[in-house]
């Protein structure tokens, strides 16, 4: 029998001096300083009704919902607990008479003009007024005037309606557009009783993060096209999953309706995404229901493809293989893509290429990232990123490029936590929140970086506390080998940082880490299309990659298409590249399949399929491990967790990543250290002296552009502009051309014809045009194997 | 008439003491000239001759009351801010709109400054590095005669670097309101004063002592107020507590309007001076204009709860107006004789306030509406017994629990006492329903006449009930 002797003294645990108790409801709560009563009460069980508190927004104690009796001292008065801070011995009780009589009131004032249209209302079923009127509101009306009228709706932007009799002035779209997305372009107008939200004249609300103040929204004031009037939401089904459009990997809930994709809403992540995605993330699922979607396998006959059966595309794509592996042996093949799908896509595809063809060259980038060794280096979360003293940015323009990271770097900068120090050679979304930009021409970019190391101000910085190096690749017209070195420049000054790669592609990391990356002596993308071109490749597959499209050099693409003497196809459109194939496989896209994917910081996440896939189509894993078993493999894959396991059981990192483990983590697992890379070897080139004729090309995306997720949904497509050349304004006269007019743009390898924007964004001497968009193309212009790529630009 | 006709609204020509309003008699009272001739810049002079904390200490001691409504002492209000945070400023409101009240319009315009140098005396004291004078929009006279001082002043070194020879700087800025209401609120002038709508923030957290103009701590004083300072500095502490009563020292300017024989702006004795003395005396308004009577005023503004004849013999003292159910707010009575429609009164100032409203939150831009929506009925001859009872719970809404009035002996009503309770940010909401409340209660029989008559079918509609 063990003694428990209750004279046995307890240590007592040290108390926080952050530490405030308080008494809610007659129970005491053990809360932090500066927590709001409103947050202390909800995590307790307490619920507070509110319209415009929101916990990732700055409280503004306007809807006055929030009022609870709080004694904080001198008596319990009425005051609103999303302004009031905890303190210690405050006693708040959220069921007064007092607290329901003044909560009553406020439901009947706020519905006094609301229209009350619920049963036409998108938001019906999900609206918290409508909710809050059921469980705190006085359960009549008794306003008998007639209520406030405006024109219904209005279009504030090409994606979001603003509905101003349903609003109730809430000023949470505001808050978000002014505070989170830094496009205050949303603003109250008139006053009292008239006031109501508006755009300014002539200025939609065009922020990239307009569909989050739908979300938002407390009634169906703000709408967003893609959804309206599609769906009521108790006929939704939904699930979560992460977001793959870039890599940062944003929670999600994926919502359908009678097997139809309907709604992405932001999950709060609070690592990730705090509950905020962005507009392509949020509405290209357009595109998986679109009707130019690929159905089922296609098989190129005398007279141009044919649609096949399963067994016979795949008979196909084998004997193909087994051509090429009989011609040139297993080395003449080349796997390129796998960055769009999940992680057990590219890993079965990886296993394809690299143990049953037998081919080290398996490469997930596209020419366009950095080399994959870069993910060994002591890596950052995000939320490391958004709490370090000093952030480095040597990467493209986030807010285009990864755009929730931008959101979470520019929050970091705002609240004063972070300094963030910018490198680029073009002014990005960030370039106003940093605290030093640094603009640099192609090619002068390590000489920038190492004299703003040798700057005293920005050593003094350095030392202050913990950096992190955000890379990606800024300019795609030029190799990744300047960057390369800035970024170990900068980490060899400062030992202790840390690196966020940058990198853009859905599930780009996550390929990487998973296998789909070369072996020994393997032929990265460049090198892999530089055969293709020579000759050298018998086979060449593209797992959902499209290097007409996304290769930086579409002349060496063009040329590796058209060297390559079979090409195989996965894809889930018939893409340009995909139309040169011999075989095309049909697959299926995202929330047709579920799995996990990893972001940039190596978090790996889970992704739902919500609806059945599209016509014939399968998913990649299956693909491969059917084409696996023509080839004389066999995976033994029979559901998507045996892939999951079988990616834990043999791929370093992962061992702790199971589908178990991942049912239970609700932010995901971060992989572990990965196994050993060979450093990769940098492309060497000379850096001509720009000719004073001449613009140094920097070439780089925008969010909106012919990406297939996007120019296949409708709400998107339209938002992509012409390719345009964008040149300083005091730039033009050197040109002789003015904003608009019409010039030709020559390199050393073509000339594309285009229109000129005066842009004081862009660096005097370089000429921005960004990457695939439609009208003339960018790529056509640029050597890939070049340090950098001049231009000359001519008045037409 | 009085003899002052360059001053039009000024009427006082009696001989009690005058603290700030004593240039008024001068047709060019504004001039730094005649301002120098009769004391000028002499309180100033006394004030940088002794250390900042001495004059802190000084109008301490002589309880210099707000003069914009609340009635905080300056000299408290200015030792609140955070010690050691700069930069730190002086915002002047001279945003003057309550209804009825047109007495800082007049200091601002006949007497300058003496705005200027109180402005000067309390950065002094109170370690100030900057002033914003904010004038309301509407006010072009003030705003040009302010100006020109400022110019004046600025010549003459009295504002600007090294100010008389002292190591004592700082400078005055002119700014022009855009006409609201509620930017006499202090935190929503600041609003205003930075660029943003005139919208009042939330106290907690936003003390402007604490967290004002730009982020940094902010003393906001009311015209009135500074223009104390020169004489208070002039004189001495104990001068000024000589006159007025203990809890109420110094004067206050009052501005009269409606049913009397002379309205206009007096400055009276703090404390002792009773409203039947400024409605009746012989040297303020000479009672009620001829042939009618006293039917109710209001004491302090369009937001005061109104008063009856029963209430004239209280004084000009907050510790006694409190609890007789009114404010003396910012010194505006307005007289309303027995021909007075207080039903349409009531509309007048229902309808002022319920289109000021600044919108910000929810029971004053709902509840403000609905009370003006209803009262336009009740008044029109269409209202119910119903619009009175719901006019009541929608103040409910707005302020609840009991809200303040005045007693009266006619109805057998007790006074309720003040402060009242309110769900909104700032006083505006309340100030809709005041009006509603203080001609409800007091004058229930005038509303009872207005309503609906139901002639021949009677129409009961379902649930009605009350």
């Amino acid at each position: 029998m063990t003694d428990i002797s209750p004279a046995e003294e307890v240590e007592a645990p040290p108390v926080d001096p952050n530490e405030v108790r308080l008494t809610i409801n007659g129970h005491e709560v053990v809360s932090t300083k500066g927590e709001m009563v409103i947050a202390a009460a909800a995590r307790a069980g307490d619920y507070i009704p509110h319209f415009c508190y929101h916990p990732r927004l700055e409280p503004v104690g306007m809807c006055r919902m929030c009022m609870v009796d709080i004694d904080g001292g001198r008596g319990p008065m009425l005051q609103p607990a999303c302004m009031v801070p905890v303190s210690p011995g405050m006693k708040v009780d959220t069921g007064s008479p007092a607290t329901k009589r003044a909560q009553e009131g406020i439901i009947e004032l706020l519905l006094a003009n609301h229209p009350l249209d619920c049963p036409v209302c998108d938001k019906g079923g999900e609206c918290p007024l409508q909710d809050q009127s059921f469980s705190h509101g006085p359960g009549e009306s008794r306003y008998v005037e007639e209520k406030r009228h405006y024109e219904k709706p209005i279009a504030i932007s090409d994606i979001v309606f603003l509905d101003r009799e349903r609003c109730i002035l809430c000023d949470r779209c505001t808050r978000f557009a002014d505070e989170v997305a830094g496009d205050a372009l949303i603003q109250f107008n008139s006053r009292g009783n008239n006031t109501h939200i508006t755009t300014f004249p002539d200025e939609p609300f065009a922020s990239y993060f307009s569909g989050n103040t739908v979300q938002i929204c407390p009634v169906g004031a703000l709408t967003a096209k893609p959804y309206r009037f599609k769906a009521r939401p108790w006929d939704l089904a939904q699930q979560e999953s992460t977001c793959t459009t870039c890599a940062v990997g944003c929670r999600t809930v994926v919502q359908s309706s009678h097997d139809e994709l309907l709604r992405y809403m932001g999950v709060d992540s609070d690592p990730v995404n705090h509950g905020w995605l962005c507009d392509r993330g949020r509405f290209n699922f357009e595109s998986v229901k679109s009707a130019d979607r690929l159905l089922q396998p296609l098989v190129r006959q005398a007279d141009g493809f044919q649609p096949a059966t399963w067994s016979a595309a795949l008979a196909e794509a084998a004997s193909l293989i087994l051509e090429a592996k009989a011609a040139g042996g297993p080395k003449s093949i080349a796997v390129i893509g796998g960055a769009r799908g999940t992680n057990e896509d590219a890993f079965a595809w990886s296993r394809l290429g690299h143990e049953v063809i037998g081919t080290p060259n398996v490469y997930s980038q596209m020419g366009d990232g950095l080399p994959a060794d870069l993910l060994l280096l002591d890596r950052a979360t995000i939320d490391q990123a958004a709490s370090a003293t000093t952030i480095v940015l040597l990467a493209p323009d986030l807010k285009e490029e990864l755009p929730i990271l931008y959101l979470r770097l520019r929050e970091a900068a705002e609240k004063k936590r972070s300094r963030i120090i910018e490198f680029a050679p073009k002014q990005s979304g960030l370039t106003r929140n940093a605290w030093r930009h640094f603009a640099y021409e192609p090619g002068t970019q390590v000489a920038a970086v190492e004299k703003a190391l040798a700057d005293p101000e920005i050593a003094a910085q350095f030392a202050k506390g913990s950096v992190v190096v955000v890379a990606g690749r800024g300019n795609l017209a030029e190799t990744s080998t300047a960057t390369v070195r800035a970024i170990r420049t900068v980490l060899a000054a400062n030992p202790g940082s840390r690196i966020l790669p940058a990198f853009r592609r859905g599930n780009v990391v996550g390929a990487l880490q998973v296998g789909m990356r070369t072996a020994d002596g393997g032929l990265d993308t460049r090198a892999a299309l530089q055969a293709a071109a020579d000759g050298k490749i018998e086979c060449l597959v593209l797992v959902g990659a499209d290097p007409l499209t996304d290769f930086p050099d579409t002349d060496l693409a063009r040329r590796a298409l058209a060297g390559a003497r079979r090409i195989v196809a996965v894809d889930t459109f018939l893409t340009p590249s995909a139309l040169l194939a011999n075989v095309v496989l049909a697959a299926s896209a995202y929330a047709e399949k579920s799995g996990t994917t990893t972001n940039i910081e190596g978090r790996v996440t889970t992704v739902a399929q919500q609806v059945n896939p599209a016509g014939n189509t399968r998913a990649d894993w299956m693909i491969a491990a059917e084409l696996a078993l023509d080839l004389g493999g066999d995976f033994a894959y029979e559901t998507i967790d045996d892939v999951t396991a079988d990616i834990a059981w043999h791929v370093a990192g992962h061992e702790a990543i199971t589908p178990e483990a991942l049912a239970t983590a609700k932010d995901g697992i971060i992989a572990g250290l990965l196994p050993a890379m060979a450093q990769a070897k940098l492309l060497e080139a000379v850096i001509p002296e720009r000719n004073s004729y001449d613009f140094r090309l920097v070439v780089s995306r925008t969010m909106y552009d012919q990406a297939t997720g996007t120019a296949n949904s409708p709400s998107l497509a339209h938002l992509a502009t012409q390719t345009m050349v964008h040149l300083h304004p005091l730039d033009l006269g050197k040109v002789g051309t003015t904003e608009g007019a019409t010039v030709k743009m020559s390199s050393t390898r073509a000339t594309i014809v285009l229109n000129v924007v005066a842009d004081p964004a862009v660096l005097r001497g370089t000429a921005w045009v960004p990457f695939n968009h439609s009208g003339a193309n960018v790529g056509d212009l640029i050597d890939c194997t070049a340090a950098v790529n001049d231009v000359r630009i001519e008045n037409l | 008439m009085s003899r002052y006709a360059w001053a039009p609204g000024y009427t006082d020509d009696g001989d009690r003491p005058k603290i700030v309003t004593s240039r008024f008699q001068y047709e060019d009272g504004y001039t730094l000239d005649r301002y120098l001739a009769t004391g000028g810049y002499v309180g100033l002079r006394a004030a940088l001759g002794r250390t900042p904390s001495e004059v802190h200490d000084e109008v301490k001691s002589a309880t210099v009351l707000g003069r914009g409504g609340a009635g905080f002492p300056a000299g408290t209000k200015w030792g609140l801010t955070p010690q050691g945070v700069w930069p730190r400023y002086l915002v002047v409101n001279g945003d003057e709109s309550e209804p009825g009240t047109y007495k800082d319009r007049l200091l601002m315009e006949r007497d300058p400054h003496q705005l200027i140098e109180g402005c000067l005396i309390a950065s002094y004291a109170a370690g100030l590095s900057q002033v914003f004078l904010y004038i309301r929009g509407e006010m072009a006279l003030a705003q040009e005669r302010v100006a020109a001082a400022l110019n004046e002043a600025y010549a003459a070194g009295y504002i600007g670097k090294n100010i008389l020879g002292t190591n004592f700087s700082i400078d005055i800025v002119l700014h022009w309101g855009a006409g609201a209401y509620v930017v006499g609120e202090e935190t929503a002038l600041i609003e205003s004063l930075e660029g943003n709508r005139g919208m009042p923030r939330l106290k907690p957290p936003f003390f402007p002592a604490a967290i004002g103009l730009y982020g940094k701590p902010t003393i906001v004083n009311n015209v009135e107020t500074l223009s104390n300072l020169p004489w208070l500095l002039t004189n001495g502490a104990a001068a000024y507590t000589a006159i007025g009563t203990e809890t109420s020292p110094g004067t206050r300017i009052i501005a009269v309007s409606g049913h009397v024989k002379r309205p206009g702006v007096y400055e009276i004795i703090n404390g002792s001076t009773t409203f039947r003395d400024v409605i009746y005396g012989e040297e303020f308004c000479q009672g009620i204009r001829d042939g009618h009577e006293l039917k109710a005023f209001i004491p302090g503004g369009g937001s005061a709860p109104w008063f009856l004849p029963d209430q004239l013999d209280l004084p000009f003292e907050a510790k006694m107006v409190g609890p007789a159910g009114s404010m003396l707010g910012s010194g505006a009575i307005m007289v309303m004789d027995e021909t007075t429609d207080i039903p349409a009164m009531a509309l007048t100032l229902v309808r002022f306030y319920a289109h000021e409203s600044c919108g910000k939150c929810v029971p004053c831009r709902e509840g403000g509406t609905w009370l003006m929506r209803i009262m336009e009925r009740v008044v029109a001859g269409r209202g119910t017994q119903r619009d009175l009872d719901q006019m009541l719970e929608i103040g409910q809404s707005i302020t609840p629990g009991q809200y303040p009035h005045a007693a009266s002996e006619r109805l057998g009503l007790a006074a309720a006492p003040f402060p009242f309770r309110m769900t909104t940010i700032c006083f505006v909401g309340p100030s809709a329903y005041n009006a509603v409340d203080s001609s409800l209660t007091l004058f229930p029989d005038e509303f009872q006449a207005k309503l609906m008559k139901r002639t021949s079918i009677p129409v009961t509609a379902v649930g009605a009930d009350s």
